[in-house]
Order: C-alpha cells, then structure tokens, then sequence
C-alpha cells in the first residue's frame, strides 16, 4: 500500500495550505470570553490541586527540557515547540491572566495541545524537577474539551466510545460477526481453531483495539492462529467492552474514558478470567494500565494487563511456539512510549525480537529514551488536516530509522498500533522504503502451521 | 552607619530568618494539606526507594541522562548549587557571628576557599544571565521575574566579596551585604527560588510513578 513518492513542490504546496479544523472553528464560535474565564477557573481551582500548583511555582524556565521532545527537534529548535514553550503558550498565559483570554488564544491552545504534542513523556525524564509536563498539557486538553473546541476527527472517535463502548462505531452485530468470519477463514489453515466467544473462566480475555474488527480482521485471525498454536486457554467477549482502547482519555473526557474502561474491567470479571491480555497497542495498555484504571480508583488494575510484548516473551520464554526458522531479515525494534517509558517492557521486546529474527539493528537513542512516533497521544486521531505537520514534525524519527537502515535494517517492529501507522506516514514521506511489522505478523510468518 | 548595620543585623535577621523557616514550612505543609485534600492518590504511589533512587540520581553530576548530554551545564550547575550552599553556611565570618550571638560554631571553611566558591557563584550567575540572553529555548521562557530572582541569589556574593576584600565603601557595602542575604532568604518561600523546597517532592513523585507504575527510569 506504498504510497507514490512526494517531489519537494509537492511537499512545499501541501505546507501552504493552512489547516481548518471545523470541531474546533464551530466550537470557538460559540465561545464567549465569560464562558472561557468561567471553564479555565473551574479546571484550575477545582479539579487540579497542589500538583499542578507546584508544578508551575517549581519550573524554573530552564529550557532543560527542551531536546527530549521530537517536534523541537524536527523544527530546527524552534523554541516554541519545546515541552516548556507549549507550556508557556497555553497554560501559563491562562493562570497569569486569570482565565481572561481571547477565543483566538484558545483555538491556538487546543492546536498545541492536541497536535503538538503526543504526551509521550520524554520530556519528564529530561526536567531536574521531575515536573509532569504530559499532565500539565493534558490539563489544557481537558478545559478544550469542556469548551466544546477539540478537532473534529477525535472528537468523532470519543463519541463513538460514548454510544458503542467501541473507537470505531463497530455495531452490536458487527463485533461477532467479524470473529466468526475470521475463525471461518483461519479453520482453513488450522482445523481445530476455535475463537471461543464469552467462555467463562478460561485463562485469559483477549482484547483489540477497535480498528481492529474495522480493517485489519487479520490482527484477530494472526493472533487466534497463534493461541491455537500455543494452547493457550482464552475468550473472546461478544459482548460491549471488547475494545480496550480509549480517545476519550487523549480528549480531556475523563467521564467517558472512566466509563469506558468500567465496562472493560466488569466484562472481564463477569468472565472469571485470570488476566487480560492485549493486542499490540500501546495507548490502550496507558488507558488499561496506567490512566484509565487510576480514574476509577483502582490503585492498579483490578485484573491483571498483560501487553502483547509480555505475552509473547511468556509464550517464547516458555518453548509454547514451535518456530520454523527465525525471520531472516534484518529488523529494528521501535520502543513505543506507551508500553516502554509507560511500562517497562523494553528487555522483554528485545527478547521477544531476539528469539524471532536472524538480525536485530538497534536505533539510537533507544529503550526509555526512545523518540516518539509522533502519532501517539490522539494525534493521528486528530485525522487528515494534521497529518503533514505530523510527518514533518518527526524528522528525528526518520533520520533514526534511516541511520538504522544504513546499518542495514530492512523491516520495522512496531508493537503498537499508532506508531505502526505514525511509522508508516513518517517512512512513505521521507521515502524510506522499509517494511513496518507487528511481532504478530513475524510470529505468525514463521511459526510451524499444521500441514 | 553603625546603627544601621545594627538594625539589619539585629531585629531585620531576625524578620528575615521567621520569614524564611516559617514561609518555608508554610508553604510545604500547605502543599501537602491541599494533596490530602484534593489529591491523596499521590500519597498511595509514594515509594521510598524509587523517590531516593530518583533524587540520588539527580543530585550526582552526570548520573542522569540529560546530565551526559549537558556537560557544561552540569559542571556549572553543580558547582554554583554546591557553592551556593557550603560558602554561607562554612564562612568563618559566619560562624564567627553564631558563635557571638548564640556561642554555637562549626567547622570553617580557609578564607582563600571561600573566596574562590563566591566566585563560582558568581560566575555560575552569569553564566545562566548569558543562557537566558542567547540560547532561544531559555529566552523563550524567560520573564523579568527571571532576571530578578537571579539578581536576588548574586547579590549576596557580590556584596560579600567585595566587603571581604574591603575595596571600597566597607561600612555600606556591609550593610548592604547583610541586607541581600536577608532579601534573599525572604525570597526562597516566596518565589521560583521555592523550587529549593519544593524540587525534593516533585522529584520523588516522579520517581515514584515511574518506579513503582512505569518500571522505567526517570533520569
């Protein structure tokens, strides 16, 4: 699905084209500078505390922060991309001036906010402080949202999440059915493979992110082959609460996203499954695991997350996946923030990569210190009008992969969904002409099938 | 001139040192009743070792990785915290007024040591003026409060030294000595100098949530 090579002309053209976001222009029109001032002193004085406060008396507007984010970066260091020039222009301006600012400075917050940064959290570990500039960022995000001024694209997704429970308006009907089909299509490969629907008290509940069912079923068929092949004990559920992913987190709508995960945790408890175990993605395993959980007051989640990385090293430590030979190609392995800086999985991503392929190149600088892939976050969510910023704003994440393959790289891991399809858009605009992969589709490529 | 140097020594240090222990125990206790209040998940996430792994860290010259990338910086900013601390507190002419007042003393640091740590404090102050002028990232965060909180810290050392080496006008530049110093603990409550409290608990919090939820690091 290559798409064709951009000439610089073309490149240059598409940057003129100023971006109009109609979620954001309808909302802002509606904006009064009272309701504004109202909304922001709300956000400020009920809903955060003492973090926030001490957050910004701590700040010492050193700049330190500054080369840890991959938009400052890709924009020659223009500093008003930096982590704290975001900060600068959105809520620092709202707290000194009390709530008392323009329509127009809104609609330049909720860009930054939500476009210009995929709280990807590397900035945290560059601050002296230790000063949490996601949460400060997403704090923006939040009073955007009860303005009613998120983009468009985003704001479709987490109302899909408020009707269906689903990212995608995947219908009531629709979720069986695709998990039929692709059971159907694999029992063609593999006799006895079951996908088991709301089989309670099997081991684990498998859950996807809803793009899945929507246009990549053969996630779902790749991973039944694998549990087929593996034995492992599982379920699938039929019913609202399948989708374990979550925009609404990324929009500043905690209600929903406190919603949305609810049913996800009671769907797996009405199961009696001992574990979840996700897809590879790594905003729903933040939401699952980190955020989302947290909202609800589970100090950690109330069923154990097991991310597909750790779920794969399990099955590899363990012998359960009979490998033909190992891939042949040489890969290099991208640490998604999520699922790495967020959750530690970096060794076991190595391992899992290790005992899949001939060849392992590694991209610098690379574990917690990783660059984003500058679609996390709800970027990539915000669509098509921010796609070219997007690209051009990781210009460090091509010239990483491109290093890695000079030294020989051919294929991209990517073990999450966003950063496989950021990767995707970064690598067809710099013209870098490698292949991006799931550890699913290596593991399925190269384990033993039944005759 | 006598009875001014005995008003800012006297009842003045004594405003000035209420004002700096009471303001700083203010404004740390009313960090943690409000966390109690508003957000006492905070505490649920607090760890011990992660908070010391993460401050340790910190606190050494290039343990972090933003440290190794920032030799310079680290160099100059280690020296000047490390100097700002150890020259005020080990200065023989510091101690020298303890022990009159109170009859307390502690060790002292030699004269000639001292002077060249005023030095570097000095000198680490002009070195974040030049930062704050020239490198883009800096100057587009700085506000005047900025330069101002900047004066506050150098001024005591610049007074300091030249009323040590008595170059000129020793009575007044004493006074005025005394008087930065004041001015300058006053201000630690009271402003972005407050990260000097403040930077020990948000440091241990984020160590805490990446130890404890992320398991990655933090430095």
């Amino acid at each position: 699905m290559a798409e064709p090579a951009v000439t610089q002309d073309e490149k240059k053209e598409e940057e003129e084209q100023k971006v109009v976001d109609e979620g954001i222009e309808v909302g802002i029109s509606r904006l009064t500078e009272a309701r504004i001032e109202q909304v922001i002193n709300q956000v400020l004085n009920t809903e955060t505390g003492a973090r926030l406060k001490t957050y910004v008396n701590t700040c010492i507007h050193c700049g330190l922060c500054s080369e840890a984010c991959h938009y400052y970066m890709s924009h020659d260091k223009d500093p008003k991309w930096s982590p704290v020039g975001k900060v600068k222009q959105t809520l620092w301006e709202m707290i000194r001036k009390k709530g008392r600012v323009s329509p127009d400075f809104m609609r330049r917050a909720v860009e930054i906010a939500q476009t210009e940064c995929n709280l990807c959290r590397r900035c945290l570990q560059f601050c002296p402080f230790g000063i949490d500039i996601a949460y400060l960022i997403s704090m923006v995000r939040r009073i955007c949202h009860k303005l009613g001024i998120t983009p468009l694209y985003i704001q479709d997704t987490a109302h899909s999440h408020s009707v269906t429970m689903n990212q995608m308006w995947v219908k009531g009907d629709e979720w069986p059915d695709t998990l039929q089909w692709q059971e159907e299509e694999a029992r063609g490969e593999f006799p006895t493979l079951r996908i088991p629907l709301e089989k309670e008290g099997a081991d684990i509940m498998y859950s996807v992110i809803a793009p899945e069912p929507k246009f990549q079923a053969q996630l779902i068929y790749q991973a039944a082959a694998i549990m087929e092949v593996a034995g492992v004990d599982w379920t699938m559920p039929a019913d609202m609460g399948w989708d374990n992913s979550d925009m609404a987190m990324f929009t500043g709508d905690n209600e929903i996203m406190g919603r949305v995960k609810r049913t996800h945790f009671e769907l797996a408890a009405r199961l009696r499954v001992k574990r979840i175990v996700m897809g590879e993605c790594g905003h729903a395993f933040r939401s699952v695991y980190d955020t989302g959980n947290r909202w609800l007051g589970w100090s950690h989640p109330p069923i154990p997350i097991v991310h597909a990385i750790d779920f794969y090293w399990e099955l590899l430590k363990d012998n359960r996946i009979p490998i033909k030979e190992k891939y042949p190609e040489p890969v290099t392995l991208h640490d998604p923030c999520n699922v790495i800086r967020g959750g530690g999985l970096m060794e076991k991503a190595r391992y899992v990569a290790h005992a899949l392929c001939e060849t392992v190149v590694e991209m610098h600088p690379n574990r917690e210190y990783n660059y984003c892939c500058c679609a996390g976050g709800g970027v990539i969510n915000c669509g098509p009008p921010y796609k070219l910023k997007r690209v051009k704003s990781n210009r460090v994440k091509a010239e990483q992969l491109m290093d890695a393959k000079a030294r020989g790289a051919k294929v991209i891991i990517s073990p999450c969904h966003n950063c496989h399809s950021g990767l995707k858009d970064i690598k067809n605009y710099y013209d870098l002409h490698m292949d991006i992969k799931f550890f699913g589709d290596i593991i399925y490529q190269i384990m033993e099938k039944p005759e | 001139m006598h009875d001014l140097y005995q008003f800012v020594s006297g009842p003045l240090a004594w405003v000035a040192f209420i004002l700096f222990v009471g303001g700083s125990l203010y404004r740390m206790i009313a960090m943690l009743v409000e966390v109690k209040k508003k957000e006492p998940f905070i505490f649920t996430y607090m760890s011990l070792k992660y908070s010391l792994r993460s401050i340790v860290h910190w606190m050494t010259p290039f343990a972090t990785y933003n440290w190794r990338r920032k030799p310079v910086l680290t160099v100059v900013t280690f020296a000047f915290h490390i100097c700002l601390f150890v020259s005020p507190i080990f200065l023989l002419a510091h101690v020298t007024l303890w022990d009159e007042s109170w009859d307390i003393s502690w060790w002292t640091l030699p004269d000639g040591v001292a002077d060249v740590m005023t030095l570097i404090v000095i000198a680490g102050c002009v070195f974040f003026l030049l930062r704050r002028l020239t490198q883009p990232e800096v100057q587009f965060v700085t506000f005047p409060s900025d330069y101002f909180i900047l004066a506050i810290v150098a001024a005591p050392f610049v007074t300091g030294f030249l009323a040590y080496h008595q170059w000129f006008g020793y009575p007044m530049v004493m006074v005025l000595h005394v008087l930065a110093g004041e001015v300058m603990l006053v201000a630690i409550p009271f402003t972005r100098l407050s990260h000097m409290i403040y930077s020990p608990f948000t440091r241990a919090y984020m160590g805490s949530e990446f130890g404890v939820i992320r398991k990655s690091k933090d430095f």
